[in-house]
């Protein structure tokens, strides 16, 4: 009986069909390329670029210690200047309709009094309805820096008297934007990846290729690494071109070692383009795949990878959800390598996670695949 | 080497509730060419793909070239070739590229290569059609190059389903031209058709209808088997006669050739009674005679035997 062995000649031979394939399909090859750039784009401008400085208006009619503290956090807060202090109404919607003020600050005569007696402070906020958006964001991150505030407080709380409530939906906790950019190229690859290497496998199945496939003596591991090769390429210029755009245009720095990138990289990329194939053997049309990938993928790593929302204030059993959430590992190397907040021996736990990951799911999706139809 | 291909029995594969292929045996001689024929639905796919190791079988066994389906099914990959009725190679590859693929993944020396491909694209008539993308190639070349690739790592035995689908009679005959030569070299060919004038070249056919082989002989005494005679007639209105015809004895029975009509009669009192029903409905018999029966007739009259008894 003729041996069954991996063959490096098969793996090669994968390989160049594969690039044939995304070469000579500018869809794809569009996709692999732009759609990272392009969600890193629209996601970076949503999240961070509507930070910029709002003019504040500020009429305390309190004027106490406790007032004052609270005044300072919007400025502190670097989203807020404050142009004017002003002591009555009229001057108030002076400024806010002559657009020289976003957002008026009202704080009540017994501010600092209620919060002594343990209730709460009502806060009157007034916005220039002009602006919508600007004015949802101003109130968005005016009650952001209010609950900030009333977290120091032990027993009391501010609350804002806003007539609609309108949230900030994204960047609640006003992360910077150098913690965002790295958090968020961190998930538009682990997006990417698996919805690539997912769609690739599933063609195959969809094309009736595969059935040609698997009658012939191809090794699973051979068509899967053969299928993961080019994308893996792919992937490195990929993060390597989002690392350059939140440079270049995001204005983060990028303080660390590069060749610990390219590192991280290549080990994250690996458990991602595993994930990818994993979710093609359970989903065989491109439909499928696709929508199955993004699920597993995207609302784990939006949500629950630490980039927008911190961990440390998840509740217990979502903490130990984010463990097997593979964005996690990368979002924290990824600003760790940018910023060097730590030295690289700091995040070795989320290095041996992002290999465990990635050996897991190469072993299951190994496990799943058969070399046979239905 | 044992002189048995392929040795099938009780093979069966439901899908649900639905039985595609059932209580199948078969046994298909080294340098046989077997012709699998039945009509659309009937299970000729579920058998090859169980057959190739690419499909469980829900019951049964089958040995491959020697090796178990069940058991060896790898075994069974490394020495078949197997043609999908769907067209499998990949369109956006070159000819050359897709021919290199499946050498790369039979493993094929490097110095058996480049002639085995001249042979194969000159003998497909590939070979100004090279370069060219997959896709853009017609119907006939495609299937020529799905041949090509199945016979790059020479197989011992050939699965090919329904090869010959929508491709033009030149092209349908540089195919058949091509088993032929493989024939000849002791490659053994499962092929299911279609097309009953291929099925007619084959070395033994088997019939399949409903998930079941119903009828599996040489093609010479499928014909001799069919009980009754075949009467041939030739009238002045031959769509008048069929329908008088047919209504009286069953459309089943009654098919139009080219102006012909050509009648299954089980014995001689019938043909009075053809006759009778004829001159009744003011038709003329211009000739008549017994004829021996095509591979079509033969398929005709089983399958809509196999009909009638699951009706009833
Ligand atoms: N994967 C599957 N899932 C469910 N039913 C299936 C599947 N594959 C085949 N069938 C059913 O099994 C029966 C036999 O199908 P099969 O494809 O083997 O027939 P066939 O003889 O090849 O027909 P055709 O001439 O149309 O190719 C059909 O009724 C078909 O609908
Ligand atoms: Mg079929």
């Amino acid at each position: 009986m003729k041996p069954r062995t991996f063959s490096w000649i098969r793996l090669w031979a994968l390989v160049k069909k594969e690039f044939i394939h995304i070469v000579r399909d500018p869809r794809s090859l569009a996709m692999a390329f732009l759609m990272p750039l392009i969600l890193l784009i629209l996601f970076g401008y949503a999240i961070t670029m509507d930070i910029k400085t709002l003019n504040l208006v500020v009429y305390d009619q309190d004027k106490s210690a406790a007032s004052r503290h609270y005044v300072e956090g919007f400025p502190a807060s670097s989203y807020f200047s404050v142009v004017a202090t002003v002591e009555n109404y009229a001057d108030v919607r002076a400024l806010l309709d002559q657009g020289r003020a976003h957002l008026a600050l009202v704080i009540p005569p017994h501010f600092a009094r209620d919060l002594e007696q343990g209730r709460s402070a009502r806060v009157q906020v007034l916005a220039d309805g002009s602006d919508a958006n600007t004015a949802t964001i101003a109130l968005g991150y005016a009650e952001a820096i209010t609950n900030r505030f009333s977290t120091t407080r032990l027993d009391s709380k501010v609350e804002l008297a806003v007539d609609n409530r309108l949230r900030v939906w994204y960047n609640p906790e006003l992360k910077s934007r150098w913690f965002i950019i790295p958090g968020l190229i961190a998930v538009i690859m682990t997006v990417i990846t698996a919805l690539l290497t997912s769609l690739t496998v599933s063609r195959e199945w969809e094309s009736g290729t595969m059935e040609q496939l698997i009658a012939t003596p191809v090794q699973p591991i051979e068509l899967f690494l053969g299928k993961m090769a080019p994308y893996f390429v792919i992937g490195v210029l990929d993060v390597l071109f989002s690392v350059a755009m939140g440079v270049w245009v995001f204005d983060v720095p990028l303080r660390g070692s590069f060749l610990f990138l390219l590192g991280v990289t290549a080990m994250f990329l690996v458990g991602g383009l595993s994930l990818g194939i994993m979710v093609s053997t359970i989903a065989k049309s491109q439909l499928v795949a696709s929508q199955l990938a993004m699920v597993v993928t995207f609302l784990p790593a939006f949500l629950l990878s630490g980039f927008l929302y911190s961990i440390d204030n998840m509740p217990r059993f979502l903490q130990a959800v984010t463990h097997v959430v593979q964005a996690r590992y990368f979002v924290e190397v990824l600003k760790n390598i940018f910023l060097k907040a730590s030295p690289p021996a700091f995040v070795a736990g989320d290095l041996i996670f992002l290999g465990l990951f990635a050996v897991a799911v190469f072993a299951v999706a190994l496990g799943k695949f058969r070399k046979k139809l239905a | 080497m044992s002189d048995i291909a392929l040795a099938v029995s009780g093979l069966g594969r439901a899908f649900g509730e639905m039985w595609a292929v059932r209580g199948l045996d078969l046994e298909v001689q080294r340098g046989e060419i077997f012709g699998l024929v039945g009509p659309d639905g009937a299970g000729k796919t579920t058998t090859m793909r169980m057959l190739t190791g690419i499909l469980a079988a829900s019951e049964g066994q089958a040995t491959v070239a020697g090796f178990s389906i069940h058991d060896d099914a790898e075994a069974i990959k490394a020495r078949i070739s197997y043609m999908s009725q769907r067209f499998g190679l990949y369109g956006d590859l070159t000819v050359e590229e897709n021919l290199r693929f499946y050498a790369d993944l039979y493993e094929v020396p490097r110095r058996d290569r480049e002639p085995l491909e001249e042979k194969l694209l000159g003998f497909s008539n590939l070979t100004p059609f090279r370069k060219r993308q997959a896709r853009n190639l017609s119907g006939g070349m495609k299937q020529k190059l799905g041949l090509a690739c199945a016979l790059i790592h020479k197989p011992e035995i050939l699965f090919l389903d329904e090869p010959t689908n929508g491709v033009d009679p030149v092209s349908r005959r540089d195919f058949w031209r091509i088993l032929y030569a493989m024939l000849k070299k002791g490659v053994t060919i499962f092929v299911s058709t279609a097309y009953l004038d291929e099925a007619e070249r084959c070395s033994r056919v088997g019939l399949m209808h409903r998930g079941r082989l119903i009828r599996c002989d040489t093609p010479q005494k499928l014909k001799e088997g069919l009980p009754g005679q075949l009467l041939e007639l030739e009238t002045g209105q031959p769509r008048d006669a069929r329908e008088a015809l047919a209504a009286q004895l069953g459309s089943s029975r009654v098919s139009l050739f080219g102006g012909m009509l050509h009648l299954y009669t089980e014995d001689a009192a019938e043909a009075e009674q053809i006759r009778a029903i004829l001159q009744q409905a003011g038709i003329a018999v211009l000739a008549e005679k017994i004829i021996t029966p095509t591979l079509e007739d033969v398929f005709i009259h089983w399958v809509t035997r196999d009909d009638a008894e699951a009706a009833a």
